[in-house]
């Protein structure tokens, strides 16, 4: 054994010195407080009734900790925690830059709403099963995803945010849940062995596997085709789990037999968490590697937004519907990851096209001018794009989670999630109507709702480095989605109620009426930041146009784990 | 498998091999052991229980539901990581105290809170599933 002089030497060679503040707990907080939260409901199995008061307060300080983290990130740059005080890149550092705020706080958000949703659709022998346990546990899972530092532990959280949904969507245990949950195991289980492997080459080159190590390391490394091996493997992983064109089949195939308001988390957070992830991996830590992917991530996102427009197009099933919404939303964001530094053809159009779509917003004219002139100008279109696809991803989240909410209290009222069988739901919810029209618009790209402002930061960026296909891709898949919506909007909520016969009598979550306030409740949670980030889109701009720069240019995030990491 | 033998045999060996998986257990923080495979071997010895005597009589005999004791186990790993917070060091930095018990030097540390968080996790996960596979042979 060494003496205690020797074990101090040691201890200041390995261990991080300094103390901590508690303030600084707030990197880990979110993944602590939602597997104590799960922890304590799985123990209080017996009492169901006391999960839904425990669940919502438990969802609120999760968010609230999500708003602190997102403030001390924008007010102090990113933060880092070395997990047991070991020194980077030997301890697993828990690293958060705006990048990562922002995600975590959006899915903070979306779970709040979800869980005061749950806590009336979800039946008594759902709640037993553990459906408020495995929610934590999920939302642990994808926290952890999104403020690790490490590329093994991202694997980790990718896990845990597994077990939590596999047990998600089994709950009903129907023989329709249990045939979509075996597909989706399948493929993801496919994607995360491809994702592991490739952690193994990774380390197998680097000797590393702390990201912002990595991103030191790999501007020096010598490339000899090793790295663009890794960054398509990573491509190729993240992209089947952001269910990506030609990757896309398992999601339409699986999403729609869980209850809706698990759908609605998945759809919202799941695929999302693998788009942060390529974001991650390849665009912040491989940069040249991108560049050289760039023309392929163009043509698979130009793939993935018509699949998904003409999917919604043809499907008469409301959720099945939706799927396709969740998939054309992928696609939009891939769009952003395929802009490049070099171009700069296509000026004139670019002038052209935001003529065209400035016009829309005209009720918010400052605000276009607000929006759009700090992003065209001066920066590059690799900063646009991303931050296009980051504002995209993060309405996606939101716009996503309220259709799929919104979806299932229609199909409660109409008894019916299918098309033909919904109708008249304009006169019999008309507060409901107006909100699925609000969401409808957001997720068409619309204005003045969330999803035109990306939209137009995303299409004026592909014109400007040359890729105005991708731009034209864009609107197109944009026009075939309003269509999409008018047809939803038109048959299940416009229209007369067709003849009872049609509606097929099926359960959609328990019987008896939850108070209209409750349940009209998490839909205005929603609808507040789709309007707020439709009407003034300046301060998200701002905060994703931060997070793309810390992307394109990670010193910060280096300098956060390697430079004093108290 | 209800013999005579087998259920007169399985208390004993139940008994032991619970006894041994503590064992296993603490001395894991320096030797071969630990909260994981401490937890698999206590499961062993509630699955061999199960099998003699049936799923009730391990239900009514561990008293919690086993997915409860899991709730513990994860509640307690979290617990160990966030001693730290008072300490001033960085999440699950391992802390240590040494009371002594009559003369005896005792070493109490956040990791072996942790390893029991594991070891509780691992018993309640797989008893869980052993005895719910076990329900279904005897329907």
């Amino acid at each position: 054994m060494a003496g205690p002089s020797d074990l101090a030497a040691l201890k200041a060679e390995a261990m991080v010195e300094g103390a901590l503040a508690p303030i600084d707990y707030l990197v880990v907080a979110p993944v602590a407080v939602c597997l104590l939260f799960s922890a304590v409901l799985l123990m209080l199995r017996k009492r169901i009734d006391w999960h839904p008061w425990l669940a919502i307060p438990g969802f609120l300080a999760l968010f609230a900790i999500d708003v602190l983290l997102l403030l001390k990130v924008a007010l102090e740059g990113p933060q880092t925690m070395m997990m047991g005080n070991w020194k980077p890149p030997f301890g697993i550092a828990f690293t958060v830059d705006m990048l990562g705020a922002l995600f975590v706080t959006t899915a903070g958000f979306v779970g709040l709403a979800a869980t005061i949703y749950a806590t009336f659709s979800i039946s008594r022998t759902e709640r037993r099963y553990g459906f408020f346990p495995f929610l934590f546990l999920m939302m642990g899972g994808v926290s952890g995803a999104f403020l690790t530092g490490d590329v093994f532990n991202l694997y980790v959280w990718f896990e845990v945010l597994l077990i939590g949904s596999f047990g998600l969507l089994i709950l009903g245990s129907e023989h329709e849940q249990l045939d979509g949950a075996t597909k989706y195991c399948f493929l993801n289980l496919v994607a995360t062995t491809l994702f592991l492997i490739t952690i193994s080459y990774l380390y197998g080159l680097f000797g590393t596997l702390n990201m912002a190590d990595i991103s030191g390391k790999a501007g020096r490394f010598e490339d000899d085709g090793a790295l663009l091996t890794i960054s398509v493997l990573f491509l190729i992983a993240f992209a089947m789990k952001a269910a990506a064109f030609p990757l896309n089949f398992w999601l339409p195939a699986s999403y729609h037999t869980p209850r809706f308001v698990v759908s609605a988390l998945f759809a919202g957070l799941l695929t999302k968490v693998g788009v942060y992830a390529l974001i991650r991996m390849v665009l912040m830590l491989f940069p040249a590697q991108h560049a050289d992917l760039a023309t392929i991530i163009g043509w698979v996102a130009a793939l993935t937004m018509l699949v998904g427009a003409f999917g919604a197009l043809a499907q008469s099933d409301l959720r099945r519907l939706l799927n396709y919404f969740v998939i054309a939303g992928i696609g939009t964001i891939f769009a952003g990851l395929a802009l490049t530094e070099t171009g700069g053809a296509g000026e004139a159009l670019a002038t052209a096209a935001s003529a065209a779509t400035g016009t829309d917003g005209g009720m918010s004219a400052a605000a276009t001018t607000g929006s759009a002139a700090p992003l065209v100008t001066g920066t590059s279109n690799l900063v646009v794009g991303l931050s296009g696809a980051v504002f995209y991803a993060l309405h996606s989240i939101v716009v996503m989670t309220a259709l799929y909410l919104t979806a299932g209290t229609a199909a409660r009222i109409a008894g019916s999630s299918s098309l033909r069988g919904m109708g008249g739901l304009w006169r019999r919810a008309p507060g409901l109507a107006a909100l699925m029209l609000v969401f409808l618009f957001a997720v068409s790209g619309l204005p003045p709702f969330s999803g035109f402002w990306p939209k137009v930061i995303l299409v004026r960026g592909a014109f400007q480095s040359g890729l105005p296909w991708l731009g034209a891709v864009i609107l197109l898949t944009g026009f075939l989605m309003t269509v999409a919506s008018a047809r939803v909007f038109a048959l299940a909520f416009w229209r007369d109620a067709p003849e009872p016969a049609l509606a097929g009598a099926r359960d959609f979550g328990p019987t008896g009426q939850p108070s209209p306030l409750l349940s009209i409740l998490p839909l205005l949670i929603l609808a507040v930041f789709v309007v707020a980030a439709g009407v003034s889109p300046q301060w998200l701009v701002t905060l994703t146009e931060v997070a793309a720069r810390g992307v394109v240019d990670p010193a910060a995030y280096v300098g956060s784990v390697f430079g004093g990491a108290s | 498998m209800r013999t005579v033998i087998f259920r007169f045999t399985a208390p004993y060996l139940t008994a032991l091999m619970v006894l041994f998986s503590i064992f296993v257990l603490l001395r894991g923080h320096n030797d071969p052991g630990g909260g994981f495979i401490g937890g698999l071997i206590a499961a062993s010895a509630f699955a061999i229980y199960g099998i003699a005597c049936g799923v009730v009589a391990v239900r009514r005999a561990l008293w919690f539901h086993p997915m409860a004791i899991s709730g513990a186990g994860l509640f307690f790993a979290v617990v160990a990581g966030l001693f730290s917070l008072f300490a001033g060091t960085g999440f699950m930095t391992g802390l240590w105290i040494f009371p002594v018990f009559f003369g005896n030097e005792v070493a109490l540390s956040t990791p072996l809170l942790f390893d029991i968080g594991v070891y509780l996790v691992v018993v309640g996960g797989i008893t869980s599933i052993a005895l719910a596979l076990e329900e279904r042979d005897t329907d």
